[in-house]
């Protein structure tokens, strides 16, 4: 142990300014680059999603429309 | 000879392999933070000449040298990446950028906020503190051209020519000291095997070094696993896993 008490520790010999500073602009600076890290993640896990939806949507709509013009020819051939 | 290595070329092995060691990296790297951190800011003794400001010390050298050595990595990627069109590369050198970038702006921050009770100037032009001023510069055209195309390969080139031409740069920051007179002190820890410092220093260094290591490999993990996905997003694969969307697994929160 290097301080005999708290505010010792916290003045760091004079230097507590600059101390603190460092590791405080540190510190915030490596919880964005964590947190924006996870969160780039989660929004692009979101966007494939969406598009993966996107697409579903479209190619069901594909569907029915092709199911209607069989229909349609078919009700032509009977009549 | 290389054939285990060959399974690591597919996206889907490498995503799962990071989304198992990250975990790991994290309890790693939080144990020889927090053991590190609380050395060098209670226990570890004060510099004779500098008193307790030497504290930012075990900040600024884990960050500096982090910031040249996330720069060789991700130049040797981009040139994988140019050479044999590793697709897998151009991804995990688009993951370093970042990461690299901000350890580049904690060295500069510390080193100003060491600077001004040491020197008492937070900044001058000399020819350490300009070369790594161009780092950061460096780093952030490398992502400002990741970002520039919408074709990810096309960027990765752009990317990958910048970040090669600017390899140049790391010799500079590393001798500077030696080459040009300047304020900044050489260098403490590697002298050839013989560092400069009392033992007291060292250990405290050693482990917050290794603890900001093992903080870089935890966030390459996530920012490559998202390029991946992010590159192989029309794949079978992909769409299982967005659309299942395992987010209670702690293996796949990232």
């Amino acid at each position: 142990m290097q301080f005999e008490s708290f505010s010792a520790f916290l003045a760091m010999g004079g230097y507590g300014f600059y101390v603190w500073l460092s590791y405080g602009v540190s510190a915030l600076l490596l919880a964005i680059l964590y947190f924006s890290s996870i969160a780039n993640n989660k929004a692009i896990k979101q966007q494939i999603k969406q598009k993966q939806k996107r697409e579903d949507k479209l190619r069901q709509a594909a569907q029915q429309q092709q199911q209607l013009q069989q229909e349609h020819e078919n009700n032509e051939v009977v009549s | 000879m290389w054939k285990w290595l060959h399974p690591y070329a597919n996206p889907e092995v490498t995503y799962h392999f990071t989304g198992k060691l990250i975990p790991w990296f994290n309890r790693l790297a939080f144990s020889f933070l927090a053991v590190g951190l609380i050395w060098a800011l209670v226990f570890a003794p004060a510099d004779y000449q500098q008193g307790d400001s030497f504290r930012i010390f075990y900040l600024h050298v884990p960050a500096a040298s982090l910031s040249m050595g996330i720069y060789v990595g991700m130049a040797i990627a981009a040139f994988s990446s140019l050479v044999w069109q590793l697709k897998l590369a151009d991804a995990s050198s688009a993951a370093m950028a970042p990461v690299g970038a901000a350890f580049t702006a904690i060295a500069l921050f510390t080193g100003a906020a060491w600077g001004k009770p040491m020197w008492g100037t937070w900044w001058i032009w000399d020819a350490r503190l300009t070369s790594e001023l161009i780092l950061l510069f460096l780093y952030l055209g490398v992502i400002a051209l990741h970002n520039a195309f919408e074709d990810k390969n096309l960027a990765g080139k752009a990317a990958g020519i910048l970040t090669i031409v600017g390899v140049i740069n790391i010799p500079i920051i590393k001798y500077s000291v030696e080459w040009w007179n300047t304020l900044h002190q050489g260098s403490t820890v590697s002298k050839m095997g013989k560092p400069s410092m009392s033992i007291e220093m060292l250990w405290p260094f050693m482990v917050t070094f290794i603890g900001f290591a093992l903080f870089v490999a935890v966030v390459i993990c996530i920012r490559f696993r998202t390029e991946i996905l992010a590159r192989n997003s029309m794949r079978p694969w992909v769409k299982n896993l967005v659309l299942e969307q395992k987010l209670d697994n702690p293996e796949e929160k990232y």
